[in-house]
């Protein structure tokens, strides 16, 4: 097995257009298993650890969030670590996400290029990103940059939009406008695979709010009927200028519609009726905390 | 009488008795530089792997090694057909074959072996071994296998053993009765070290096995019946051991590295990861048991019929030993007037299961800790006053008939445990990782619900129904550059437990001198028995005590001798020999010279007793520990997550040797018991295990143990050496049904089942 250690972007573009059999590897958490296992034997491996660029990140004005305000542009790179360490502020619903990774020598090493590579519908990282509207940076040496909404990214089990001959730079994730939560069961207090996820995100720049679930369907997805119920229910009672309190049962509701919105199935993790069962209760919970982080935000005297 | 351990933290240097004397592999496992089996190395060395069963049940038409001898590297082969001696291994009935010949009956069992220049060649051919399999069908499910039309599993039917207990009126009635249900899961001992050993073919014909494991003369046995060979070419040496708790009873690697080594003639080192590794070892027994109290209606117990079906699995290992247990001990610590116990073993295509800490305990007191909180409520007592009106007490006979002649300290201990202080109440802004689900941010106090539960045990210490349990100890005295040498060697085994400690203590003790050397471990001396039963400070520890004395007493003739004094008035200690007031008479080195005094010693416990066959009555045991839990629990009730606040605990330990090691045990195996109660469980569907690795069998981490208040009692046993009472296990079987009997009371479900899942708590 090769080890190919490209110092630029440019030559781990090109290495990764030159060696179709080979395997990236950044934090080498998911690809150490694999080969570990024998489940992988690549012919080589690509090692981005050398292409300081991938560990950076930068807030860019307007650039490609939906919402036109600003953006974090995470280096693929970034380790958990340094996202719990520097982005809690501006990306609170990752940063959460991100603390409950594994163990110290995990986030210490794995990263949500590596998590976005693997795709593995109970990736931490993802629901939180769908829930904010992130993009996907990718790049190749033969086409250039392609952005990728992170709703289109995960096509399928542990499958993403990625081309062969793609690598990840980075991930565009809008600044949050409005308060994040990230939940996770499992079946012990640390150092576990989600049972089932839920992201929400409230965007009260746009009257918008923002899901995701993790390992209850096939890929990470949105709850799209769950965000519009919720935000046009906020709009009609005109409690995104209010700030009043959540009417009765509004919570319970879109709980509800969160767990509709999964596909869950039986296995040695928990059952899909649990799994749907705790989306609802962890989709309420965090919509009442959310808000309640809403009514009492400093900002909107603003 | 009771000392709070925990806080007395001193070391006195001498590190004899009832000190705290630090581990000689404490250092140097903490700075990670101990060398455990995995890291066994020889320069010439091949490596070994298994390839086994797919199938948990089907013929073998053939296997073709052809293209597995074709890959580069590769020095050897083996199947069936190429064990020399018996093709047969096992405990207690040698029942498994050493590599699967026609039939193989779980999945993962070993079918051939290769050997190769690197592990990851010897992986690649053994993939390249065709073997042409009839795949039959599997009988997976325990309750079935016991039907009279169930296929075999062996012949000439599935019943390992039947233990059928009766005591007093069969036909007894009671006011108040109450029942239940209940299942245990399959549980893993999990040691962090996965199976491994060196074998080295030697000069004379034979072979030396460098293996971690908890009983080399066992192994030894079994080994120089597949082999073919005698005792004197089949030498064992213990290599570092990460961890046991049973799972290193049977044998793994052991035969097939020699066999390996063997062929080849080159060193051989054969390696589990994690995942083979759940192969690799027996489990504890999964448990259905269906459980009767008849009492008065103040609770005091008039009867208890219990049914106890234990999972087997392929092959019958320790089976028959653990079904012992279940039945003999299976009713918990408390006097019962009127029995009946019927508890099986039984072959299924499910992996085997064996030993494991706590050894058939484990899975009765999950059932009869659940029926007497049930009993306390319907009858309307407190559960702990209930405990204490029937537990037993120094004196009475247990359900074999047995009397319990040593402390029985059962409403003592139940009574410290309840008046520990309780846990503060939860915050108001709680830190996440003190609630339920911890950083997960699944509650921020939401559905999260209180609970305590309490549970007590006892549980014999050593091998028990006749069997002939003893240890060897030799001992050696010397003056070594001018300072007094004590070497002792045993063949027990040291797995982490802290044993060579205890047998350097023992050493200083009674020989009075500060340097103690432990010698390897091997089987140049006569059998320490197994390190397992709660046993090793006991009978190890009472023949190295045994030995010591015969040397004291060959030292203080000779003293006595040249000195012209009796042998009565005189004591070695300080190396010095000393006389009755005090008085220094001579330095050990004028007494010894350049001699070395070396005494050999077996040493045994009273003798146990096989029960009645009819009626289960007996003195099968030869000592028994007692231990209470109270578990505190946060418990979201909603998303079925528990956070385990607070386990704390009393145990009557006889005589804290090492209280450090005592405390250490019983973390540990609180923890163990917990981790049952909560989250361990080897997944088995149809015979496959579904989850062969710590992602998906998970256990307990730091943030799911709390912090322990442990009370440790020491009221001497005047049968034992200093009074000790084995304390390995009695933790591990109390702490889980304390801890389940703390969920029920915060989520208000019946919860009939370990490990308590989440959707157990939410019913959904
Ligand atoms: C003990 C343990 C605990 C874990 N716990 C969790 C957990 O709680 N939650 C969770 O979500 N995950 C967990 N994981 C999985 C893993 O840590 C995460 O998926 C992590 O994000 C992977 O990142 P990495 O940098 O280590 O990826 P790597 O292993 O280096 O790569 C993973 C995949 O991504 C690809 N890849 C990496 N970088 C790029 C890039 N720039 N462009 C294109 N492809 C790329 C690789 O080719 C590979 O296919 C755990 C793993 C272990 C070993």
């Amino acid at each position: 097995m090769d080890f190919l250690q490209p110092t630029s972007w440019a030559d781990a573009l090109a290495a990764r257009a030159e060696r179709p059999d080979a395997v990236a590897i950044a934090g080498g958490t998911d690809v150490m298993v694999d080969l570990n296992f024998d489940r992988r034997r690549p012919g080589a491996l690509l090692d981005l650890g050398r292409v300081t660029g991938l560990r950076e990140w930068a807030v860019e004005d307007g650039a490609g969030g939906v919402g036109g305000g600003s953006t974090v542009r995470l280096g693929a790179g970034v380790p958990y670590a340094r996202i719990i360490d520097d982005l809690g502020a501006q990306l609170p619903g990752l940063a959460m996400a991100a603390r409950t990774v594994g163990s110290p020598q995990i986030r210490n090493r794995g990263t949500v290029g590596g998590n976005l590579g693997s795709a593995s519908p109970a990736g931490d990282a993802h629901p939180p990103l769908l829930a904010a509207g992130a993009v996907i940076e990718v790049e190749s040496a033969a086409r250039g940059t392609r952005r990728i909404p992170a709703t289109e990214f995960f096509t399928g089990v542990k499958r993403n939009a990625l081309a062969g001959d793609e690598l990840i730079a980075a991930v565009l994730v809008p600044v949050a406008a409005g308060p994040q939560q990230y939940c996770k069961v499992g079946t012990r207090n640390a150092m576990v695979i989600a049972v089932s996820a839920f992201a929400c995100a409230l965007h009260p720049d746009r009257k918008a709010v923002g899901t995701g679930i993790g390992s209850a369907a096939p890929t990470p997805r949105r709850a799209p009927e769950a965000e519009e119920f919720l935000a046009g229910e906020l709009e009609s009672a005109g409690l995104w200028e209010s700030r009043g309190e959540l009417p009765d049962g509004l919570a319970r509701a879109f709980g509800e519609r969160v767990a509709a919105a999964a596909s869950p199935i039986d296995d040695v993790r928990g059952s899909a009726a649990y799994r749907r069962h705790s989306l609802s209760v962890m989709a309420r919970r965090a919509a009442t905390w959310a808000w309640a982080q809403y009514r009492n935000d400093p900002r909107k005297a603003a | 009488m009771s000392t709070d351990v925990g806080t007395r933290t001193t070391t006195t240097p001498a590190g004899r008795i009832g000190d705290s004397a630090l581990r000689p592999d404490g250092t140097l496992k903490v700075t990670g530089e101990f060398a455990y089996a995995s890291d066994l190395w020889h320069d010439d060395m091949v490596w070994g792997v298994t390839l086994r069963s797919p199938h948990p049940h089907a013929r073998i038409r053939g296997i073709d090694i052809t293209e597995a001898l074709t890959v580069p590297g590769v020095t050897a082969v083996l199947t069936a057909d190429d064990v020399p001696g018996e093709n047969a291994v096992g405990l207690e009935h040698a029942d498994q074959p050493v590599l699967a010949s026609e039939f193989v009956r779980y999945e993962g069992e070993p079918v051939a072996l290769v050997a190769a220049d690197h592990p990851e060649t010897a992986r690649r051919a053994a993939a390249r071994i065709r073997v042409d399999y009839e795949v039959l069908p599997a009988v997976t499910d325990p309750l079935r296998a016991m039907d009279e039309d169930a296929p075999p599993v062996h012949r000439p039917g599935n019943l390992v053993r039947h233990l059928q207990l009766r005591r007093g009126d069969p036909s007894v009635t009671a006011p108040v009765v109450v029942s239940l249900d209940f299942e245990v899961g399959m549980q893993d001992q999990a040691f962090l070290g996965p199976e491994s050993g060196l074998a080295v073919p030697a000069e004379d014909g034979g072979v030396d096995l460098y293996v971690a494991t908890q009983w080399l003369h066992v192994d030894q046995r079994q080994m120089c019946l597949a082999l073919g060979m005698p005792s004197e070419k089949v030498r064992l040496h213990l290599a570092g051991v990460g961890g046991a708790f049973g799972g290193r009873e049977d044998l793994s690697v052991h035969v097939h590295a020699c066999l390996l080594a063997l062929r080849t003639g080159r060193p051989v080192k054969m390696s589990y990861g994690r995942e083979e590794s759940f192969f690799g070892h027996v489990h504890r027994h999964p448990a259905w048991l269906t459980y009767e109290f008849g009492a008065e209606r103040d609770g005091t117990l008039v009867y208890a019929r219990a049914r106890t079906v234990l999972d087997g699995g392929a092959y019958a290992s320790s089976t028959a030993a653990v079904v012992g247990n279940a039945g003999t001990l299976g009713l918990g610590p408390y006097r019962i007037p009127n029995v009946a116990v019927d508890a099986y073993g039984v072959f299924t295509n499910n992996p085997p299961c064996g030993a494991m800490r706590g050894f058939g305990c484990v899975q009765a007191a999950f059932a009869h800790e659940a029926l007497m909180d049930e009993l306390a409520d319907v009858v309307g007592v407190d559960r702990i006053a209930i405990r204490q009106l029937n537990g037993m007490r120094e004196g009475d006979r247990n359900i074999t008939g047995q009397v319990i002649d040593s402390a029985a300290p059962v409403a003592e201990l139940l009574q410290i445990v309840s008046d520990l202080p309780l846990p503060a109440e939860r915050e108001d802004e709680p830190d996440l990782r003190s609630l339920p689900g911890a950083v997960g941010n699944t509650t921020h106090g939401e559905g999260v619900v209180r609970g305590i539960g309490y549970a007590v045990t006892y549980k014999n210490v050593g091998f028990s129904e006749g069997f002939d349990d003893y240890s060897t100890a030799r001992v050696r005295l010397e003056m070594t550059g001018g300072e007094a040498v004590a070497t002792v060697h045993t063949a027990a085994a040291e797995v982490g437990q802290g044993l060579i400690t205890v047998e350097q203590q023992i050493c200083r003790t009674e020989l009075g001198v500060e340097r103690v050397v432990v010698h390897p471990k091997n089987t140049a001396v006569g059998s320490g028995g197994s390190t397992s039963a709660s046993r090793q400070t006991y009978v190890t520890g009472g023949a190295v005590k045994a030995a010591c004395e015969a040397v004291r007493a060959v030292v203080l003739e000779r003293a006595a001798l040249s000195l012209g004094r009796e042998v009565a008035g005189l004591r070695l200690d300080g190396e010095k020999i000393v006389g009755g007031s005090g008085e220094v008479l001579a330095g050990l080195a004028d007494v010894l010279g350049e001699d070395a005094v070396e005494e050999t010693v077996e040493y045994r416990h009273r003798p146990t007793h096989a029960i009645d066959p009819e009626t289960g009555q007996g003195d099968a045991h030869v000592q028994f520990a007692f231990s209470a839990h109270r578990a505190v629990v946060d418990v979201d009730v909603e998303l079925g997550l528990v956070k385990v606040v607070a386990l704390d605990t009393a145990q009557d330990v006889g005589k804290a040797i090492n209280p450090d090691a005592v405390v250490g045990q019983i973390h540990g195996g609180s923890a163990q018991g917990m981790g049952l109660a909560l989250m361990e469980e080897v997944v088995v569907t149809d015979g496959h295990v579904r989850n062969p690795s710590f992602t998906d069998y998970l256990i307990p981490t730091i943030l799911d143990m709390p912090p322990m208040q442990v009370k440790v009692l020491e009221y001497a046993d005047p049968h034992a050496p200093y009074g000790v009472r084995g304390v390995g296990e009695p933790p591990t079987i109390s702490s889980g049904p304390a801890v389940a009997a703390a969920v029920r009371a915060a989520c208000g479900r019946a919860l009939r089942r370990v490990p308590i899942r989440p959707e157990h708590i939410t019913g959904t």
